[in-house]
């Protein structure tokens, strides 16, 4: 080897330090701005800190927790709605998503206007995703209503989003509208990746559509498909856009989910410390939902 | 035979399913259109409608002009105009960190970036409201962009970073030897290379920032300051439900996107799987 002397070797030092100046500014900006307001969560959960009753404000110990977990009734109904809103969303976006992505992986007149046609209301944001479906849903002149009218199936206008027997399925259909082109975009991009000889020598071989599918296919867009269904399912377990602008989580908590619970304690209640408490509890759950969906997509591929 | 079934296969593995997927995203930006030029008597008349009979622009202008529409839409585009840069620059200068260097600790920054992806955000809604009520900003735009960039930024950057890989070291290299400091290298070669990559991640950014709502609807109290998806919200809680001028406003809040839309959406596919899968 050769011996460094002292002016390379300072040289050396300086340029170890260039990536971290590059990181900086980026770093500061996350540490002031994300992590140190979630770690005040955690440290606002232990406190009883409510702007309307400040008298009572202090250190709460563990008592939140203890509050939600054996008195607050709405908290368990919430998380019930949590898991329909999730499940409904992000599953029937996924079907969808795979349906249309290998529609429009195949060769066709006009496939980029369909492909960009499809990918639409992925940059259609969440409140006007609800003034859109609002007007579809309305009782008096909406389009849903209009239609079903004039096809005879119903005698008398429905009101879609308050009704308690409609209003869950009309949000979660307006979150599909909005959402399945995610999984039309990540799934498209995998299956570009599966070479087309492939799927010529499954022709010769005589597979049908269905096989090639089943066989071919899905096993390769499997680490998309998990990647996915996290990525989308912590998203809609957080996003309350829709939520919020047409129910606002009505009629009777029917649609409120714990995060809109928790915005509604925070910020609405003024109740601080017990939303934080629910943000605690909220990322914990989320947290060992992922692990254990990854633990068992893992599993079942050591399986295969 | 064998065309009869390719054909049946066409229909019902083509044009069936890609029918009902245009019925279904067209739909609602149709209803809304219509809506929004029919006049005000109409809207309500039975039997309604299916198109606007006379049309009208009555309520693109009442919106526009009566309802401080226009401030929010101005407001909404400074918001995310300077979120968008802020974020492209940070982005630039971590997707060039994180892939020309090796350096210790390289793995974790990339796994915290990652990580954020997968924070519940609602839960920095109080804390950051308290925040900005310490430094004074809480109800300013200030507070809207500061937000927006944080929050956009680590998506982003591993965004970013994928179209940094893409260029060849070698370019750099060349020039290094040429003579070039690392900030020539940046300038003269990297970032003109970089500008598809640039514009694309700055659209990306303007139309997250764009569509935001849940923190401007809880940071922002001042009409003065709102945005456009806080002031269509607060049209709706009139005390007059205006049907009209509330679809006219949203097509006005849609166009927008819709045009970024149309120059980012050939980016989609690789960008977004580049970015949200393979990380």
């Amino acid at each position: 080897m050769f011996a460094m002397n002292t002016e390379l070797h300072k040289k050396y030092k300086l340029k170890k330090c260039i990536p971290y100046i590059f990181l900086m500014p980026a770093v500061i900006l996350i540490a002031v701005f994300l992590f140190y307001p979630m770690g005040s969560v955690f440290y606002y959960s232990l406190f009883k800190y409510n702007l309307a009753k400040p008298y009572a404000n202090g250190f709460y110990g563990l008592g939140n927790f203890i509050d939600i977990l054996t008195k607050d009734k709405l908290f368990y109904k919430t998380l019930w709605v949590t898991v329909k809103w999730v499940f409904g969303t992000v599953s029937v976006q996924l079907i969808i998503g795979l349906l249309i992505s290998n529609v429009l992986n195949q060769r066709m007149r006009f496939r980029g206007f369909f492909r960009a046609a499809t990918f639409l209301p992925w940059a259609v944001s969440g409140i006007i995703t609800s003034m859109l479906w609002s007007l579809i849903y309305n009782e008096h002149m909406g389009l849903l209503n209009t239609i079903l009218l004039n096809l005879g199936i119903i005698k008398k206008g429905i009101a879609w989003t308050s009704s308690l027997d409609t209003v869950f399925g009309a949000i979660v259909v307006a979150e599909i509208w909005r959402g399945f082109p995610f999984f039309v975009i990540i799934l498209l991009a995998s299956l570009q990746n599966i070479p087309e000889s492939i799927y010529e020598s499954c022709r010769v071989d005589g597979a049908g559509r269905l096989s090639t599918f089943f066989y071919i296919t899905l096993p390769h867009l499997k680490q998309t498909i998990i990647f996915g269904t996290i990525l989308r399912g912590v998203w809609e377990f957080n996003n309350i856009d829709v939520i919020y602008a047409i129910t606002g989580g009505g009629p009777a908590n029917m649609t409120t989910t714990l995060s809109m619970y928790m915005i509604n304690q925070g910020i609405k209640a003024n109740n601080f410390g017990y939303a934080a408490a629910l943000t605690v509890i909220v990322s914990t759950i989320l947290m060992i939902l992922i692990y254990f969906y990854m633990k068992i997509m893992r599993y079942s591929e050591e399986g295969m | 035979m064998v065309k009869t079934r390719k054909l049946l296969e066409n229909i019902f593995f083509r044009h069936i399913p890609l029918l009902i997927t245009m019925l279904f995203v067209f739909m609602p930006i149709y209803w809304a259109m219509v809506i929004s030029f029919k006049h005000e008597k109409d809207i309500m008349k039975k039997p309604v409608q299916l198109l606007p009979n006379p049309a009208t622009f009555e309520n693109y202008q009442f919106v526009w002009s009566k309802t401080g529409f226009s401030r929010y839409f101005f407001n909404t585009i400074l918001v995310s105009g300077l979120s968008a840069l802020a974020v492209v620059i940070f982005a630039v200068l971590v997707a060039y960190g994180l892939s020309r260097f090796r350096f210790k600790g390289k793995r974790s920054f990339m796994m915290i970036f990652l990580a954020t992806q997968l924070i519940p955000y609602n839960m920095l809604i109080i804390p950051l409201f308290l925040i900005y009520k310490n430094m004074g900003i809480i109800g300013s735009l200030t507070s809207l962009i500061i937000t927006y960039t944080t929050v956009f930024l680590p998506f982003n950057a591993v965004l970013m970073k994928s179209f940094v890989d893409g260029i060849p070291i070698e370019m750099e290299e060349a020039a290094m030897i040429d003579g070039c400091n690392r900030m020539e290298v940046i300038f003269k070669i990297v970032l003109p290379i970089l500008a598809p990559g640039l514009v694309a991640i700055g659209s990306f950014a303007f139309l997250s920032s764009w569509n935001e709502y849940i923190f401007p609807v809880m940071f922002i109290n001042n009409k003065d300051n709102f945005v456009v998806s806080v002031g269509l919200n607060f049209l709706i809680g009139q005390n007059v439900l205006m049907y009209g001028p509330l679809a006219a406003g949203s097509i006005i809040a849609l166009s927008v996107p819709i045009l970024i839309f149309a120059y980012i959406q050939k980016f989609l596919v690789q960008g977004l799987s580049a970015g949200a899968v393979k990380g």
